[in-house]
């Protein structure tokens, strides 16, 4: 949907929706590199953990050829949040010049993080010859704590745009009374914080077991293979049931403080008790058509009882609306029906962990954990739309409209364009240089077998030495 | 001092620290570009380039965005106008900071022809991103940037003052690059190499030289205010960057092989106090003041905070980084 109407209005040349689109791709793009910022430098912490302690030298292997992959995907994922640093001023600039003094403490405290990550990582990454055994370890830990921190104070921000809190408007519009840690600490982030730090680890957890799945699938089941999916599918599959439950928590956070978004969502019409849940279906001024619905379902999910009131859209002005309800609302069911279909999958590997000290062997299993990857990544995009989209028409909800802060600067379609094919290429290219890392890496421990694919760069690889 | 000035302070540390590290960073990609027709020498200049800045260069652009955070948290109403005039050239040095960082990562993954494009970008993208942003810093200079952001997208910053100081942006960084390398290529044992670095040091000091006499009259006629700043408040700071870099120049000339170093660095940031000397009180010469464009008080006591705690944990995180660099514990 997204796709048709970034196709049909360059030609109303409309500001707003560049910039939006614009920020929307890029942060997209950027999102999925910060997940692998957050969360690979603990999956290599664990398989260097593994090596050291048992001598284990196919989880030193692991911890090796993952942290070379990190090196290519930690540049990549540093150029775009520059570039997005830049955007939030050149695409937004009224919002930055009125409210930047009330946010902005998040993204300075993101300063010392990504500082801090930088340099640990450069650290861990070249340090694999030279620093002895757990000293080597050691330096890899601030990593962690720094991707931790560094999610925080990032989405305490869009937290902050979603619930404003910790200043007092002036009658004459004038913000005063700014309090910067209660402007972090605001209601949203107590379930957006945990919620994106849970999806870093699911998305990056599911997505490398996701690769070694394949190559399971192909054939590859040696022990090094077996571990390489092991090490990142647990900690993904230990992630995915509190995921669920945070999630929980957001909906009622969502419901509870913004009523418009999660009406808009929920395709709720009427305010009133006893609200239907509508699964998949279309949102129409009457209601969900073509969905599955039960009865007094979403009443219970917001207060525990069919007796509670949702707020209807009808409650809501209409230029406060949410635009897109049918998207809002299967991009909301997508991602809680990407989540639960992920917690089958983890709970059959958990049980079969548990009872047999092996992961399932039924080649479904296998399948669902190629895919999982893939359908982590969707899930948080779903969920970022629903955040991003469902507060429209507000970039600060209740306070300034989108419409207000985007900027008058020209040619911003071009920018947009411009931006998808740099990134596209980008990402290709990242892929590639990923792809070819890992082959020279079976090539020096001797495995006959690259990955799976075509290998275009392996003559120039061996040219070289 | 009052509080807004205390956080002017802090930022411009932060883009004195970037101009040298960040800067330094540049200026080897744009010596990793030209040594491209240096056969076998070059190709040596290019892999002590890559060794040198292979750890380091993700950490040298964080100031980039320390900067960036610290203009519009503390002083929203300067960042709001200068993005909302300056879009043009800000847009092309992100591109530019996007090609430059992950060209640089890929040459590493790569090898053969993909590799030697990933360097070219890699060196290309070094020139043009320092240029666009000494057209952004010239143009903030000649006060093109008004308080209510309708500045020209275009004549504000292609205009004389702005692209002298483009220019000036990258032949400077290349010498201050070429000065660091050269120290690196000798404790790497390589004499030849440091012969190259160090010639190729006298000829970035010769053209930024030469530069920053055409920017003297540039600024005389585009940029009066910051002119008579920096011949009266801050003249003695503009006096100690001379005598720093005609001793940087010196000591090339006589193959002196240590000390050079912080004098390079000393002569530049002497020339950037010198300027913040000059363009007081205000943030964008003659439209915004640092009072102006200061953000609420409750904001800037925690920007300081912030500072005070980056100091205590970034400061020796980055010497251990640039210990363990110099000595030569982190490879590929
Ligand atoms: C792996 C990814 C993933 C999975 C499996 C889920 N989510 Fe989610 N969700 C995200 C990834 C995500 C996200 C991308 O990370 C978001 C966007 C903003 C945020 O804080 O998290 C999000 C936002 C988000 C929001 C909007 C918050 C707001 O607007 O402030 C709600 C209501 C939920 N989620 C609810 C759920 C529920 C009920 C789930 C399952 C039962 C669920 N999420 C699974
Ligand atoms: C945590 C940090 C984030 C911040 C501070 C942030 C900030 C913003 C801002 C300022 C806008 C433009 C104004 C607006 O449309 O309201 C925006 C729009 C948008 N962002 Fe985010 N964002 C964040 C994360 C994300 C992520 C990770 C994604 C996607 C995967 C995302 C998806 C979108 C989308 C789809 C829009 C366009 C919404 C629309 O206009 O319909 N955001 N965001
Ligand atoms: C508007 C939103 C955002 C902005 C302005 C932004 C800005 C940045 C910047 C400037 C960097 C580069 C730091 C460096 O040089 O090392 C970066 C990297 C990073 N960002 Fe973002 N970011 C945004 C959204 C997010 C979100 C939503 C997350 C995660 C939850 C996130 C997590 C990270 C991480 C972990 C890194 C380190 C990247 C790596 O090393 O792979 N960012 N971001």
């Amino acid at each position: 949907m997204i796709v048709d109407v970034a196709f049909a209005l360059p030609l109303a040349a409309d500001n707003l929706l560049a910039a939006r689109e614009t920020m929307a791709f890029t942060l997209g793009f950027h999102i999925v590199l910060a997940c692998i910022g957050v969360a690979l430098p603990a999956l290599m912490l664990i398989a260097e953990y593994r090596g050291r302690k048992y001598d284990d030298a196919d989880a030193l292997n692991l911890a090796r050829r993952w942290s070379k992959a990190a090196a290519v995907l930690f540049a990549v994922g540093a150029v775009t949040g520059t570039v997005l640093s830049f955007e939030m001023g050149l695409l937004w600039p009224k919002f930055m010049e009125q409210w930047g003094d009330v946010f902005g403490t998040g993204f300075a405290i993101e300063g010392i993080f990504f500082f801090t990550e930088a340099i640990f990582i450069a650290i861990y990454i070249y340090g694999w010859n030279r620093l002895e055994g757990w000293k080597h370890f050691w330096t890899g830990v601030p990593i962690v704590i720094a991707g931790i921190g560094g999610a925080f104070s990032v989405v305490a921000v869009n937290s902050w745009m979603n619930q404003p809190e910790g200043f007092t408007l002036a009658a004459d519009g004038s913000v005063t009374n700014v309090a910067p840690i209660d402007a972090l600490l605001n209601n949203a982030t107590a379930y957006e914080f945990p919620h994106m730090l849970l999806a870093a680890y699911m998305v990056t957890g599911f997505g490398l077991a996701s690769i070694y799945a394949v190559g399971w699938l192909k054939g590859r089941r040696d022990r090094r293979h077996r571990l390489g999916f092991i090490i990142p599918f647990a900690v993904a599959a230990i992630a995915t049931p509190v995921q669920l439950y945070v999630g929980d928590v957001a909906a009622r956070g969502v419901a509870d403080h913004q009523p418009a978004k999660f009406a808009g969502f929920e395709c709720v019409q009427e305010t009133g008790p006893n609200q239907t849940e509508w699964i998949g279906g279309i949102c129409t001024d009457d209601g969900v058509e073509y969905g599955i619905g039960i009865p007094g379902l979403n009443s219970i999910l917001v207060g525990f009882s069919t007796d509670t009131v949702v707020t209807g859209l009808n409650d809501i002005a209409p230029d406060e609306r949410p635009p897109a309800n049918t998207m809002l609302h299967l991009a909301f069911d997508g991602m809680v029906g990407i989540g639960s279909a992920l917690l089958l999958l983890a709970g059959w590997f958990g049980w079969s962990m548990w009872r047999r000290r092996e992961p399932p062997a039924s080649v479904w299993f296998w399948r669902g954990a190629a895919v999982a990857g893939v359908g982590s990544v969707l899930a948080m995009w779903m969920g970022w739309i629903v955040t991003e989209v469902g507060r429209q028409p507000w970039i600060v909800q209740g306070l300034m409209r989108t419409e207000d802060a985007v900027t008058d600067a020209e040619g911003l379609w071009f920018v947009f364009g411009g931006a998808v094919l740099l990134y596209t290429a980008l990402g290709v290219i990242a892929y590639k240089a990923v792809r070819v890392l890992s082959a020279r890496d079976d090539e020096l421990a001797g495995i006959p077998y690259g990955p799976p694919g075509p290998e275009p760069e392996i003559e120039s690889v061996e040219a070289e030495r | 001092m009052s509080k807004p000035d205390v956080v002017a302070g802090i930022l411009w540390l932060g883009a004195t620290l970037y101009a040298v590290f960040g800067g330094a960073d540049f200026g080897a990609g744009v010596l990793s570009l030209i040594s491209e027709r240096d056969g076998e020498l070059g190709s040596r200049a290019r892999a002590r380039i890559n060794r040198s800045l292979t750890p380091v260069w993700e950490a040298n652009h964080v100031w980039l965005i320390f900067c960036l955070v610290v203009l519009w948290t503390a002083f929203p109403r300067a960042f709001g106008p200068l993005m909302e005039t300056l879009y043009v050239p800000l847009t092309a040095a992100a591109i530019g900071i996007v090609l430059r960082g992950s060209a640089f990562a890929f040459g590493h993954a790569f090898s053969g022809r993909t590799k030697r494009r990933s360097e070219q970008v890699f060196g290309l993208a070094s020139v043009i991103t320092p240029f666009f942003m000494g057209c952004v810093v010239g143009a903030v200079a000649a006060g093109a940037v008004p308080a209510d952001g309708a500045g020209e997208p275009f004549s504000s910053w292609l205009a004389p003052l702005p692209i002298l100081v483009g220019i000036l942006f990258v032949t400077s960084s290349t010498y201050l690059a070429a000065v660091l390398l050269r120290d690196d290529a000798r404790r790497g044992g390589d004499p030849e190499l440091f012969r190259y670095f160090t010639r190729r040091a006298i000829g970035g000091a010769a053209v930024a030289g030469a530069l920053s006499v055409a920017g003297v009259f540039a600024l005389r006629s585009d940029a009066r205010f910051l002119f008579d700043g920096l011949t009266g408040p801050g003249l003695p700071l503009m006096i100690a960057s001379l005598l720093m870099g005609t001793l940087v120049l010196v000591g090339l000339v006589k193959g002196v092989e240590r000390g050079l170093r912080p004098l390079a660095a000393g002569a530049l940031v002497a020339v950037i106090w010198g300027w913040g000397v000059a363009q007081h009180p205000y943030l964008l010469p003659e439209n915004v003041t640092i009072d102006a464009a200061a953000g609420a008080p409750q904001t800037l006591t925690a920007v300081i905070i912030v500072f005070i705690f980056a100091l205590l944990i970034v400061g020796p995180a980055l010497i251990f980084l640039y210990r363990l660099s110099q000595m030569q514990v982190l490879e590929d």
